[in-house]
């Protein structure tokens, strides 16, 4: 199976005036052709800034890229890149989906213009073939009569209709790879569903994989096939989205886990995480999550734990799952 | 890196509230603000450069024994020389002790007028935006009349009726100079008043006084500070354009504007006259602007984290 | 069954905008009981907030009324309306906003204290550090500034301050919606401790269905400023009647690969409409399933369906 995008030990670091804000610290993972994968994690773990490096859309400084690289479709380290190489890539070979529909469009300009821009930039064509192409997409990502809104401006739309215009923006070039942040958090349920239900299906037909980003569980029930969960700058488990849900082994997922609501639970107890995530100007030395976790050793509060592989691709960075524990020692 | 050993796979017992502790120390705003203001140095520079000037204009005149207007006939149009710093005028009048008189009374003027800033222009703008509807309605008008009058005009009609000195001028000032400052108030209330927090205060029970003092003032007082450090130089200015044409201050009294007028009738033959008033003149409207960008950018919260 | 503390009756709230009339609360009745816990669920544009603030007197009614404790807020004055202020509290929704980032926080939780003058000096200072321990902050960060604290702490202050007057009702406008997952559960675990604790009444406002089902004894549904459906929470979501109500259920994705893989889900056509100038008949109508002819005509009628179950829809009559 061959490898879309390869991110190895990505170290990304923020200069602000207290200090170094150490966002990203060591993250590596893989995303399969074809897949949809999840990155899970509350505000502050750095799941937006690994997306937005991937598509260095982050501006240096004050971000800086310590260590690291991401291979991508086997080829080239995105890290690598000139600024103008990476341009080149983004919108014809990765394309993004931002958060808010509200603010991620121009609005100055027509929806036809904005899906336009990227067709005839990167692929060449001429302005009445990326029109066609342009009406086509907006069908695509079912927008009721197209040939009429591709003339008008993103005021005219809904946050739902304006969030499948951008699908259609991105998925305009036919990327490789789709980058989804939090691409359903401002919507309502019920739109929700319909965004969700058409990646699904566009998936499907255009075949591009896809990274979204969310800190919604049942959206990654829903559409996620791997799972990656972030902490404080780092992966602190990974593995299919049924590893992670039916046998997750790092505290911090299990609580996660535990303190989210289902709709067709029984009125059980709500088990928060006591406590906050750390501060990233002066991360911890040890487990980040040592100062909330229930099982908390002495080891955790003086070394960082590694990945150790549970099982298939399901690997988890904790002592608890260290060969010593497993052994059965204390 | 330590060695890891198996007895270090032994549990840490919790302790409870650990987790709510904040360990950065407690910063006001203020405090923050300061720190901010502090690494931009033009406007520190600024910042040192009037608290020197406001030195010089409190103690500046001591230093010397001549009085402001006392005339040395025998030393007249003098150079700047041992005796005389900053030399002479045509009336053999000591500049050094006039320089530094003017600019007390240009300061003195700066400070009326953001006194009037603060009482009147604060609380009639926030006044008009608390309230909104039909009494903001009234009170914008009655203030767009009041502004489309030419100060010019106001401040001649003055002093035909009150005769021209430093006290018709703050007057004039106190009739419009004010109202950029409840403009700019009621911008920010009218925005301010839609916070969460006010509509807290107003199921609490608060009365409207104490929202408009204790949670709408307040929260404008960065943007009332910036505005404050902008009207000063432009009281300044204009009392100094007033005197430049002859309406300011009366004579013997000196203020900037009247050195700097003095200064460029003789300009060609006594460049110092001009020299000196114009240096601290515009080095004292540069600092003003230059502390006001400053604060602008270390009040704006914004710009922390 | 313990007597009702709210009636709302009849209530419409409009806004005169620049195209039109905004009926954000269409003609709403409904009742809560002391001592439990009414949750207010639907998307944006329903209504829930402005009902919730109009409940507050935080605006006035257009029409109908609101009775708390049996006397019609919007016609209160002096001393009785003081006593609503110290009776009925508001928990918001921004934690970034609801507090004033001047006041330290001992300031802003003594702030309905210091309004209704109960008590100053010492005793103040207790009862703020009392507080702060109720919901578990420690009694130094009084002196602190909202800046220094989390989206949870911030919330938590606020409800604090809620409390500090000891109020009978607690109007909560999505208090947990701009938190982090984790934390909210923290936030709801200390509203149904603190409901224990002190015998309060709730009317929780929220788009997260599956936490209403959580906290509330009973649910109302809104769209688009009308109430379709009210029932008791394990009713509505297990037999729910309206077709509105029905959708917003299939929508809410469950965290369970295996569910969301065998689910059967109802995706709703079109776009939430515009609350501002709405058609006539049922408000649901361009959207539902079911629609009949009827719908667009008529206005359906509040009835209850079966036992403490309200539905207005045609289906049912």
């Amino acid at each position: 199976m061959k490898n879309i995008l390869e991110v190895k030990n990505l170290k990304v670091s923020f200069h602000t005036y207290a200090g170094e804000v150490q966002a990203v610290r060591g993250v590596s993972f893989e995303l399969k052709k074809g897949e949809v994968l999840a990155i899970v994690g509350e505000s502050g773990c750095g799941k937006s800034v690994t997306s937005q490096t991937i598509m260095r859309l982050i501006p240096s400084p004050p971000s800086f890229i310590k260590e690291g690289s991401i291979l991508f479709d086997e080829k080239v380290d995105l890290l690598q890149l000139t600024p103008k190489e990476m341009e080149l890539i983004r919108g014809s070979e990765i394309g993004m989906i931002f958060q808010d529909p509200m603010t991620s469009l121009n609005p100055t300009m027509t929806i036809g213009k904005q899906i336009t821009e990227g067709l005839v930039k990167h692929q060449g064509l001429s302005k009445d073939k990326a029109q066609k192409q342009a009406i086509e997409l907006l069908s695509l990502v079912g927008i009721p009569r197209p040939e009429t809104r591709i003339k008008q401006y993103p005021h005219e739309f809904s946050g739902g209709m304006r969030q499948r215009v951008m699908i259609a923006i991105s998925l305009a070039c036919r990327p490789k790879l789709l980058i989804a942040d939090e691409p359903t958090t401002a919507l309502d349920v019920t739109i929700q569903a319909q965004i969700i239900d058409l990646l699904k299906d566009l998936q499907e037909k255009i075949g591009s994989s896809i990274i979204i980003i969310t800190h919604n569980l049942g959206v990654v029930a829903d559409i996620a096939q791997r799972v990656v969960v972030m902490y404080a700058g780092k992966i602190v488990e990974q593995g299919t989205v049924d590893d992670i849900f039916y046998r997750a082994q790092h505290p911090y997922t299990r609580g996660l886990l535990h303190s989210i609501l289902r709709l067709d639970d029984e009125k059980g107890e709500l088990v928060p995480i006591e406590g906050m995530p750390p501060d990233l100007l002066a991360p911890p030395t040890g487990c980040a999550f040592a100062a909330r976790c229930q099982h908390t050793m002495n080891i955790c509060l003086k070394e960082d734990p590694q990945p150790q592989l549970i099982q298939d691709e399901h690997n988890t960075a904790c002592w608890l799952l260290d060969k010593r524990m497993r052994a059965g020692i204390s | 890196m330590q060695e890891i050993t198996d007895n270090l796979f032994t549990p840490v017992p919790k302790q409870l509230n650990e987790q709510e502790k904040i360990t950065r120390p407690s910063i006001t705003y203020g405090q923050d603000a300061w720190r901010r203001l502090k690494r931009n140095k033009f406007a520190m520079a600024g910042f040192y450069f009037l608290i020197a000037i406001t030195l010089l204009a409190i103690i500046g005149p001591y230093l010397q024994k001549n009085g402001y207007d006392v005339q040395h006939l025998t030393a007249r149009n003098e150079m700047p020389n041992g005796s005389y710093w900053f030399g002479t005028d045509e009336f053999g009048r000591d500049l050094w002790v006039r320089l530094w008189w003017g600019t007390r009374i240009s300061l003195f003027i700066g400070i009326m007028a953001a006194l009037m800033d603060l009482f009147v222009g604060v609380l009639y703008g926030g006044i008009s935006a608390y309230y909104g509807g039909k009494i903001d309605d009234i009170m914008q008008r009655f203030i767009e009349v009041v502004y489309s009058i030419p100060y010019l005009l106001i401040t001649v009609l003055l002093i035909v009726m009150m005769g021209s000195g430093i006290w018709t001028i703050v007057f004039a000032y106190g009739i419009t100079g004010w109202i950029s400052m409840a403009r700019l108030v009621r911008g920010q209330i009218l925005s301010l008043k839609e916070q969460e927090y006010v509509l807290a205060a107003t199921s609490l029970g608060a009365s409207p006084w104490r929202i408009i003092t204790k949670h709408l003032i307040p929260n404008a007082l960065s943007f009332i500070i910036i505005q404050i450090t902008f009207t000063i130089p432009q009281a300044i200015f204009t009392e100094a354009f007033l005197s430049f044409l002859g309406l300011g201050v009366k004579v013997p009294l000196a203020s900037l504007g009247m050195l700097l007028s003095d200064g460029v009738g003789s300009m060609r033959v006594y460049p110092w006259r001009l020299l000196f008033p114009a240096l601290v003149f515009s080095l004292m409207m540069v600092s003003f602007n230059l502390l006001g960008d400053g604060l602008r950018d270390a009040l704006d919260p914004k710009f922390r984290k | 069954m313990s007597d009702p503390i709210l009636e709302v009756c009849n209530l419409k709230k409009y806004f005169h905008v620049t195209n039109g009339v905004l009926k954000a609360v269409d003609n709403v009745n409904l009742f809560i009981r002391r001592g439990e816990t009414f949750g207010l669920v639907g998307e944006s544009g329903c209504g829930k907030s402005t009902l919730g603030r109009t409940i507050m007197r935080l605006y006035n009614a257009t029409e109908g009324e609101v009775l708390f404790n049996g006397e019609n807020v919007h016609q209160l004055k002096g001393s009785k309306l003081k006593q609503f202020n110290r009776d009925m509290q508001m928990v918001f929704q921004d934690p970034y906003a609801s507090l004033n980032p001047r006041m330290t926080v001992g300031d802003i939780i003594a702030e309905g204290i210091d309004i209704h003058r109960l008590y100053s000096g010492v005793k103040r200072r207790e009862r703020v550090s009392e507080l702060l321990q109720t919901v578990g902050l420690p009694e130094e960060h009084a002196s602190r500034f909202p800046h220094e604290f989390s989206g949870g702490q911030r919330q938590r202050i606020g409800i604090a301050r809620a409390l500090a007057i000891k109020p009978q009702f607690i109007v909560a406008d999505e208090p947990v919606s701009a938190l982090d997952v984790s934390v909210q559960a923290q936030v709801i675990n200390l509203f149904k401790c603190l409901q224990k604790e002190n015998g309060l009444t709730y009317l929780f406002i929220s788009h997260d269905l599956a936490m209403v089902k959580h906290i509330a004894d009973r649910v109302g549904v809104m769209y688009l400023g009308a109430m379709t459906e009210v029932a008791n929470s394990s009713d509505l979501y297990l037999k729910p009647l309206h077709p509105y109500t029905v959708a917003l259920l299939s929508a809410i994705p469950i965290p369970d690969p295996e569910v969301e893989r065998k689910r059967e889900r109802i995706i709703l056509e079109g776009d939430v409409p515009s609350p501002i100038n709405p058609p006539a008949g049922c408000r649901f109508f361009a959207r539902c399933p079911k629609a009949m002819p009827e719908c667009q005509v008529n206005t359906p009628l509040w009835i209850e369906v079966e036992k403490e179950h309200y539905v207005a829809c045609h289906l049912y009559k």
